[in-house]
């Protein structure tokens, strides 16, 4: 375990770019954070603002040739995994990092029993024999919730229904005892109802087993029942982060407020709905100062040449906006009275 | 909602499908419901509960196994084939992926232009480009993209293609299967604003089908709620919210997490076991009563009423048979 330092996995500047037909991609530009043991993060935002590749990135599992660290640190437990090599990372990954992919059909294979993919990382892995690792299995899907182990070790994904086709995937993903598990969407194909099972699932886990956790959604509404921090991102890079209570209650960036103003809540009459106007930046050409400052309602004339730089509310509440900035200060009266 | 004819209404809808010989899935099982002009009425439900066959069934591109449908008053089955052509005029259909729902290998302008040709409602082809360019605009888009392909463009966008080819035929009822339930979070307010705008200035009357509760309650009038293609709770759409009937209604709605830290770690949620039954086999009785935290003996005998428990709000449940009325009030507390 982490004595030296409390933090799990610290993610310095990291840049990531893709080479595609029409150019390459800076998908990541510049994504800091960092978490600590036992942890829940969230990472919000739209699709294409770089949350899943920020993920894979973490994970090594960046798509070759064409996705590329270009720049920054990713350091597990203290050590840099950016400068190892494929092998060597993937040794220290595939034991204490797991994943939880969007959609329980595709990240199951369909020709193989549920028994032989669950045991297929720690037998390879964790060098333990074919037996402890049929046992450890059959544990993993009674934590899970999955009664009868070991008969649903001999059925096939098309056997299972997308709930529990999900419960399988976070078996496996618990089997080699991961330290951090970085869970894409886990809910998003689910019913809510499945939804709110899956949910109080991993609940149930981080207690068990005190396993730090990256949920990465667009669901404001997951984000506040399973994060204890949260950073929003948008056109490649975390515009602000803080706690569940800071993005909730006291966000300062104008996209994390916007983003708050477009969802309807169930528990409250709904009379206003504000939508964002526009779309985010093209990534191809990404804009030289702030991303979102041809959707904000408080763009100013900075904000379209230089880029933000990251101002902190407090200890923990970090916001990328020029609007904190010390100098802004009679430029935001001016805004308010607009 | 007080009109005098309603502009659609279906009583005992049925849709099967037969699987082979022996095997019958019931997706839609007796659904009645009507709905004002003007009105949006919502479908929620879970996957699998027979909402889009329900709208599909409606729109006549499925065949109805059983049941009435009737349109301002006159019923679809005694429509000769002129009158059914011209029916189809006034319903329109958006679809749930804009991926597939438009064609990748046309235009923008044979797109939004074709039922229009179709319906000859156009004069010329060059009315018909003005009226697309005016419908591109209505819809938010650029009136320059008529000659772009699908592919050029975002899902919301498309998606707003979509909708500028349901409104082509100036329709009176719009049916909307899952229009944003392929979206981003931030793209479906822009489409759902859209749709609102649109209706209020138009007129239109629509049925709104989701699995997403949250959406729904901004759109409609009044909601249906379905499970395993029974209707089982119906009501206004503030009442819903507020004072839910039905178990399910009521779990479903616990299951939604709210975007607010507070709230979120005080609730206390109905968390439903298991998951739906096989439509192919469901149930005896009434259909929710696997996962039915209330379920008593006569559940599986005797299947529920759709019965008016307060004014305008209809509940499917033994619950709310009169004998039973402390565990309504048992039910209610726990709500709270």
């Amino acid at each position: 375990m982490a004595k030296q330092s409390d933090k799990l996995l610290e993610v310095n500047n990291l840049h990531v770019s893709f080479k595609t037909h029409g150019g390459e991609v800076h998908a990541v530009r510049g994504v800091a954070f960092d978490i600590k043991q036992g942890e829940t993060l969230a990472i919000v935002g739209e699709s294409g603002c770089g949350k899943s590749v920020t993920s894979l990135a973490v994970m090594g599992l960046l798509p070759k040739p064409n996705g590329k660290i270009i720049d920054g640190s990713i350091r597990f437990k203290g050590t840099e995994m950016t400068t190892l090599t494929p092998k060597k990372m993937r040794r220290i990954q595939g034991v204490n990092v797991s994943m939880i992919f969007q959609d329980p059909m595709t990240a199951l294979n369909p020709t193989l029993t549920i028994g032989s993919q669950l045991t297929e990382g720690i037998i390879h892995q964790k060098k333990v024999s074919r037996k402890e690792a049929h046992q450890k299995a059959i544990e993993m899907l009674h934590m899970v919730g999955l009664s009868n182990g070991e008969q649903r070790m001999k059925q096939y994904p098309y056997q299972f229904s997308g709930g529990m086709r999900q419960r399988i995937v976070i078996a496996m993903a618990l089997i080699c005892e991961p330290d951090l598990i970085i869970a894409d969407e886990p809910t998003t194909a689910l019913d809510v109802t499945i939804q709110a099972q899956i949910l109080e699932l991993f609940d149930h886990i981080q207690e068990e087993t005190g396993v730090s956790m990256i949920m990465i959604t667009h669901d404001l509404g997951v984000v506040a029942k399973t994060a204890d921090r949260v950073a929003v991102m948008y056109a490649g890079k975390i515009v602000e982060m803080g706690s569940k209570r800071d993005i909730f209650y006291r966000a300062k960036h104008p996209y994390t407020q916007a983003l708050l103003n477009a969802i309807v809540r169930v528990d409250i009459p709904a009379d206003t709905l504000k939508p964002i106007e526009g779309a985010p930046p093209d990534l191809f050409a990404p804009p030289d100062g702030c991303a979102f400052c041809e959707r904000c309602p408080f763009a100013m004339e900075v904000c379209q040449h230089v880029q933000p730089p990251t101002s902190m509310v407090d200890e923990n509440h970090a916001v990328d906006c020029w609007l904190l900035d010390k100098r802004a200060d009679t430029i935001r009266q001016k805004v308010e009275i607009l | 909602m007080v009109g005098n004819v309603p502009l659609l209404k279906i009583s005992q809808l049925k849709k099967y499908f037969e699987i082979d010989r022996s095997q019958v899935l019931k997706a839609v099982d007796d659904v009645s419901l009507s709905i004002q002009p003007g009105e949006t009425f919502g479908i929620v439900g879970e996957s699998g509960c027979g909402k889009s066959t329900l709208g599909r069934t409606i729109m006549g591109l499925y065949d109805k196994t059983g049941g009435e449908i009737e349109y301002n008053g006159q019923n679809v089955d005694q429509m000769n084939a002129d009158q059914r052509f011209r029916l189809h005029r006034t319903m329109q259909m958006i679809f749930q992926d804009p991926y597939a729902s438009l064609n990748p290998r046309s235009t923008v302008l044979e797109i939004i232009a074709e039922p229009m040709e179709i319906h000859k409602t156009c004069k010329s082809a060059r009315e018909r480009k003005e009226k697309v360019e005016q419908l591109l605009e209505e819809v938010g888009l650029n009136r320059n993209y008529l000659n772009r392909y699908p592919h050029e463009f975002s899902g919301g966008q498309r998606q707003r293609i979509g909708i500028a080819r349901a409104l082509a035929l100036n329709p009176e009822f719009i049916i909307a299967d899952e229009p944003i339930s392929a979206l981003d979070v931030s793209v479906q307010a822009q489409v759902v604003f859209l749709l609102k705008q649109l209706q209020l200035e138009k007129g239109l009357t629509m049925l709104f089908i989701a699995h997403d509760l949250s959406m729904v309650k901004y759109i409609s009038d009044r909601i249906g709620v379905m499970y395993l293609g029974n209707l089982v709770e119906m009501t206004s759409s503030h009442n819903l919210y507020e004072n839910p009937l039905h178990p399910y209604t009521q779990a479903l709605l616990s299951a939604i997490p709210i975007p607010d830290p507070d709230i979120e770690e005080k609730r206390e949620r109905i968390i439903l076991k298991g998951e739906l039954p096989s439509p192919i086999n469901p149930p005896s009785g009434c259909v929710f009563r696997t996962r039915c935290p209330f379920v008593m003996d006569i559940c599986a005998k005797k299947r529920p009423e759709f019965v008016e428990v307060e004014k305008g709000h209809y509940s499917a449940c033994h619950l709310h048979a009169p004998k039973n009325e402390r565990v309504i009030v048992h039910m209610h507390k726990r709500a709270e």
